[in-house]
């Protein structure tokens, strides 16, 4: 008589595990512009699906809200039943047993206020407000809308110069975004359905790497107007480009010494060499942009002064300065900020570590760096104190990853309390405040609150502060550009109110953000700028798209980048990450599914062949 | 060329060809629907999946180019399996109450149900009911959402012919479904009732209203003079659903069938065709020589789609449009004043039926401008030509039998230019004829204009970049610069590179449909997907080429309305009958 009993799993259990992992993906893989109400009533289904039927709440009423929302999608109910929906939903929320009913009848709510106007819609109309606008989701959720099945099919097809020149219609930085682009393009890659996302970044930097000379662009005929871009960084730098291909005559003013912003200036070379920083800035200014540098508004030459010499001007200073933690001993000798750091590093003077113990405060991408490059520089141990988890941090998964295999000693939960100094004013420690992780706030992130302990006294020689860059507005300020919480504030297309003929864009106007997004936004400013100079140009593309064959391969695991072995990362400055083998790319490049061509996109398109 | 087999027979195709096309090549046909060549290429019913060897999935015969080496098998029992389940998905959606529905013998879907032995369904019914099936029936274009299969292919019309995009895709996943672009009504929008989403549609999913009932009702009074009139077009295509050809289905054996269906009067557009030549060619001439065309040139007015889309999309361009009336509206125009006069009347006893090859006709007989001041229309009602061979059809009328009749005097003459008005071209061929007489004092030789003629398809499409044809014809010695056009994108292509200065011309006529109004909204459908409209126009060319007459100021009626009631073209009579205001009524919107 056995008493108990190694559980094992059914074999249809297993089979269902597998099921809630692919929808998991498949929910990930959702496109742009799904209808909401459709979304809701099929989430609210699978979690009717859930209850264990205990409960009148749960077990009738989500049938009830399905079959409400049923009928708003049917076009069978008139407008009184979004308030028998809102009932209904907060009876359950408030009268559910547990998690299953509550949070599902949550959900319903959420919709109902988020996005009424479908809801609205649907009743009064019979129509759904929502559409998908661009099909191919990679395309779409791209911030350039860089072609993307079209350069992996160039790639798969060995046109890797072609590859690059189509990716150059809408961005021209695309060795950098091979290297140290976010990819949000992965997020929604149709190819999770299958298995995961194509590796879309690795393709490109691959692309990049083995393009070869690329020919000089062919720019329109010359206009005559003059356009000047404050700041060489990828935003200016994009908008000088394609503004230069229109056939206005560009010139980029910059602060420091070498074009690149952030790029050559924030990003370490172990991330991003500087010959691969430079292979794009040489095509960029092949265009034939002038530069003016180590000019800074405000210092050397006011802003009036340039907008009357100009027809327009476009102003994308980044978010080069520092923000200060506000605690006792900041002031102290040792406490310096992370893009200090880097730029100095940037710049070749590299600080010298060796030996010290050093501590990060943050955890954003620039932390990672400051941690990354004191490891190169020389120090003896490195520790990056943060407030939250390590899941909360908004550094990129892989970059969290890389620092802690160098040996980067992560402490969490660690608020800032005070940088202790000793006698000669120098850093001899860190104090940090632990914290206990709380309540879930508004924008779903958890927040934490001080934690029933003693402050933590962390011994070091250097403190680097990496909590966030503010942008130096003041000179622009002067010039009459209005700036709302720090940042310059302009409309959508980039122009600035009320400035006559200034656009503005990039970090200085959303906050320190991605390349990816500062291309967009000098995009966005190029065509702007255009209009507003009284023309409308086109940028195009000559490179034919390689139609596809029948490719759907078979599921596939996703190649990830790979680093290289580092034995002695002290003064190690060398690319970390390889790039894609030859057999590596073109597996890659087969798991495209060529969204452009096949589903929606052979109906509507969705590659934007020109702008 | 690439070779393959299909079947097992060896195939050889162009590269770049579909295996669904080398497959029809090699006499091989694999079910489609909603596959409309290089306009809806979409592969969304999928009814033509077939085999290819190495792949794993069924791959869509459509949109699948050739390949050296391909083996295709389209006969498989798992390829008929796959194409006649998702057959039995797309009826699932489909009202398919095939007894009610005017494409009944001519569904694409009906023949491929038939053809797959289709007789039960096993999936449940899921039709739209309620508002998402809701129309008004009193529009002269009617959409039963009920018998839509979202083959996309009215979309793609619209978009791709007539750049009107009228139709788009509403609401994702499983309620995906058609419907009038942005959330409007369809008479909200810029729709311009060519009718060409219904030409195309493979199933009953549009139509014309039917106006059959109207009309039976008034021939069955016996108050009333039912009075008919029948447009160039007809006559090319009206056989076609009887079986007959051009040369038996001529417009006096319709002539024939219409007054044994109890007509009283029978009479030929082609009439009112060659009044139009005389009124719009003397108003040519006049704006002509005043200088009017030094900025733009004077347009056709004959075609309502056309003047509903100019309306909606470069309304600056509407006092260029000529004044005349359309040829049915004029007919109109005559029938319930010198006409009814004449046979001792009043208009409101006078019942005047057109018969048109078009949908947008319904439309424009019912503009506040083409009725009296006491709302009597000169037209009361259209019926397409698709409708007339309905109405023959239920008054039991065999056209084998009815044997061919005159028109009826006093406005029964025509001429080859009044019948060139259905074929692209024509109206400017013909006006173009009589400038000249007016000019000159001498007949022009009757081929001396044919360039703006699209005769083949050669002609049609026209070059990509400049999607019309043209013409610097001599007239009596003064260059007129001509341009002609037909189908709606091509239109917009001209009108464009008109407003931009791009190109300068004296005279364009534009006709809504492609190849003219013998490819108009309203004619036979025959579920084929073969485009007629050129073929259809050299009937009428060859009509022109075998006529006594080839002028239209030679039309001895038309010469003895003028001596006795009208004076001369562009007379006060003529203006107050014959002309209209194209802005005493507006687009929706606007």
């Amino acid at each position: 008589m056995n008493r108990l009993m190694i559980e094992a799993p059914q074999k249809g259990q297993k089979v269902l595990e597998s099921l809630y992992a692919d929808m998991q993906r498949r929910i990930g893989a959702s496109p742009l512009g799904l209808c909401p109400v459709d979304m809701s009533l099929n989430f609210l289904r699978m979690c009717h699906a859930q209850t264990c039927g205990k409960c009148v709440p749960c077990r009738i009423g989500l049938q009830q809200l399905a079959k409400m929302l049923e009928g708003v999608l049917d076009g069978t109910q008139e407008e009184e039943v979004l308030d028998r929906i809102e009932v209904t939903a907060r009876t359950i929320v408030d009268t559910a047993d547990c998690a299953i009913g509550k949070e599902a009848a949550q959900l319903v709510l959420r919709g109902l206020q988020g996005f009424r106007d479908d809801y609205i819609s649907h009743i009064r109309y019979g129509r759904c407000s929502y559409g998908l606008e661009l099909s191919i989701p990679c395309t779409a959720v791209c911030p350039a809308h860089v072609d993307v099945p079209g350069y992996i099919a160039l790639v798969k097809a060995g046109r890797n110069e072609d590859a690059v020149s189509l990716i150059r219609k809408d961005n021209p930085f695309v060795s950098v975004c091979g290297y140290v682009c976010e990819h949000p393009c992965e997020s929604r890659c149709r190819r999770m359905i299958v298995d995961d996302a194509v590796n879309i970044c690795g393709i490109k930097r691959y692309a990049s790497d083995h393009a070869g000379e690329t020919p000089a662009p062919v720019c329109e005929a010359s206009t005559g107007k003059t356009v000047a871009v404050i700041g060489g960084g990828p935003g200016g730098l994009t908008a000088a480009y394609y503004l230069a291909r229109m056939g206005h005559r560009v010139t980029v003013y910059d602060a420091r010494r070498k074009l690149g912003g952030m790029l050559q200036y924030g990003i370490p070379p172990y991330r991003l060499p500087k010959d691969i920083l430079q292979r794009d800035i040489e095509h960029i200014l092949s265009a034939g942009i002038e530069t003016r540098m180590k000019v800074e508004v405000g210092t050397d030459i006011t802003l009036d002064e340039i907008k009357s010499k100009y027809d327009a001007v476009y102003v994308s200073i980044g978010a080069h300065d520092d923000r200060k933690l506000g605690i006792e001993g900041e002031n102290g000798e040792g406490v310096v900020s992370a893009v200090e750091m880097l730029r100095d590093v940037g710049k070749g003077r590299n600080p010298d570590m060796k030996g010290k113990r050093v501590v990060i405060v943050g955890g954003g991408n620039v932390a990672m760096d400051a941690a990354r490059t004191s490891l190169r520089l020389g120090a003896s141990r490195v520790t990056l104190v943060y407030r939250r988890r390590v899941m909360d941090m908004t550094a990129l998964e892989e970059e969290i990853m890389e620092a802690q295999a160098e040996g980067v000693e992560m402490r969490t939960l660690m608020a800032p309390d005070h940088v202790e100094l000793d006698r000669e004013g120098c850093v001899a420690a860190f104090w940090a405040q632990p914290q206990i992780i709380s309540n879930v706030g508004s924008d779903g992130r958890a927040s934490v609150r001080k934690a029933d302990a003693e402050p933590v006294r962390i011994p070091c020689d250097e403190v680097i502060v990496a909590i966030g860059q503010s942008i130096r507005t003041k000179p622009f300020e002067e010039g009459g550009m209005r700036t709302v919480r720090g940042r310059i504030s302009a409309e959508q297309s980039s122009f600035v109110p009320g400035s006559g003929n200034v656009f503005a864009g990039g970090d200085a106007v959303s906050g320190p953000a991605t390349v990816i997004l500062a291309v967009a936004a000098g995009k966005v400013a190029a065509s702007n700028i255009d209009a507003f100079l009284g023309y409308s140009h086109v940028i195009r593309s000559d490179v034919q798209v390689p139609e596809p064959f029948l490719n759907y391969t078979p599921a596939c695991g996703r190649v990830n980048p790979s680093g290289r072995e580092i034995e002695h990362i002290s003064g190690d400055f060398a690319l970390v990450t390889k790039g894609m083998t030859r057999e590596e790319a073109m597996q890659e490049c087969s798991r495209c599914l060529r969204c452009d061509h096949f589903g929606y996109g052979m109906f509507r398109g969705g590659r934007c062949e020109t702008w | 060329m690439v070779n393959l087999t299909i079947n097992k027979i060896p195939v050889s195709a162009p590269e770049n060809m579909s295996i669904l096309e080398a497959a029809e090549q090699a006499g091989i046909s694999i079910p489609h629907l909603c596959y409309l060549k290089e306009i809806n290429e979409i592969g969304a019913c999928r009814l033509c999946s077939v085999e290819v060897k190495g792949e794993d999935a069924l791959v869509p015969a459509c949109i699948t180019r050739v390949q050296e080496g391909m083996e295709v098998v389209t006969n498989s029992p798992r390829v008929r399996g796959a194409c006649r389940t998702n057959l039995a998905l797309i009826m699932s959606q489909h009202n398919g109450h095939c007894t009610s529905c005017v494409r009944s013998g001519t569904c694409q879907l009906q023949q491929l149900a038939e053809d797959f032995n289709l007789i039960e369904n096993p999936f449940y019914e899921d039709l739209p009911a309620g508002k998402l099936n809701w129309w008004n029936q009193e529009f002269p274009l009617i959409r039963d959402a009920a018998r839509c299969i979202k083959c996309m292919r009215c979309i793609q019309v619209c978009d791709k012919i007539q750049s009107m995009k009228v139709w788009d895709l509403m609401a994702t996943g499983g309620r995906t479904r058609v419907d009038v672009a942005g959330s409007i009504s369809i008479e909200e929008s810029d729709c311009t009732l060519c009718g060409q989403c219904i030409t195309h549609c493979p199933t009953g999913a549009l139509r014309e209203r039917s106006d059959i009932d109207a009309v039976q009702r008034a021939i069955d009074d016996p108050d009333v003079v039912t009075v008919v009139q029948i447009a160039p077009a007809v006559r090319t295509a009206w056989g076609e659903y009887l079986g007959l050809s051009p040369e038996k289905a001529t417009v006096n054996l319709m002539a024939g069938a219409l007054r044994e269906l109890g007509f009283d009067y029978v009479f030929d557009t082609s009439f009112t065709a060659d009044l139009t030549i005389m009124e719009e060619g003397y108003e040519f001439l006049h704006r002509f020589q005043w200088g009017d065309m030094e900025k733009y040139p004077m347009f056709t007015s004959c075609c309502p789609g056309w003047v509903r889309f100019l309306k909606a999309k470069f309304p600056e361009l509407t006092d260029r449009l000529s004044t005349a009336k359309s040829p049915q509206q004029m007919f109109g125009a005559v029938i319930k004043n010198q006409f009814a006069d004449r046979i001792g009347k009043p208009r409101t006893k006078i019942c005047s039926v057109s018969i048109m090859p078009c949908t947008a006709k319904k439309a424009e007989c019912a503009l506040p401008t083409m009725r009296d001041e006491g709302g009597n229309p000169d037209v009361d009602y259209v019926l397409t030509t698709r409708e007339v061979v309905r109405l023959m059809k239920r008054g039991g009328v065999n056209a084998e039998r009815v044997a061919e009749s005159d028109f009826d005097a006093v406005m029964g003459d025509y001429t080859g230019a009044g019948v060139i008005f259905g074929a692209t071209g024509g109206v400017m061929e013909a006006a173009l004829r009589t400038a000249a007489y007016v000019l000159t004092g001498e007949n022009p030789a009757p081929d001396a204009f044919r360039a703006v003629r699209a005769e083949g398809p050669a002609d049609m499409p026209w070059r990509e970049d400049r999607p019309w044809r043209e013409a610097v014809v001599e007239v009596g010695g003064v260059k007129v610069r001509a341009a002609v056009t037909s189908g709606l994108r091509n239109a917009e292509a001209l009108c464009s590179a008109i407003v931009s200065g791009a190109v300068k011309y004296d005279f364009v006529e534009v006709m809504a449909c492609p190849g003219g109004c013998s490819g108009g909204g309203g004619q036979p459908i025959l579920g084929d997907d073969v485009e007629r409209a050129l073929p259809r126009g050299g009937v009428l060319y060859d009509i022109d080429r075998n006529m006594e007459v080839r002028y239209s100021h030679e039309n001895k009626d038309v010469q003895k309305l003028y001596e006795e009631s009208l004076g001369e073209p562009n007379s006060l009579l003529a203006e107050a009958l014959l002309h209209t205001d194209h802005f005493g009524w507006d687009m929706p919107g606007r």
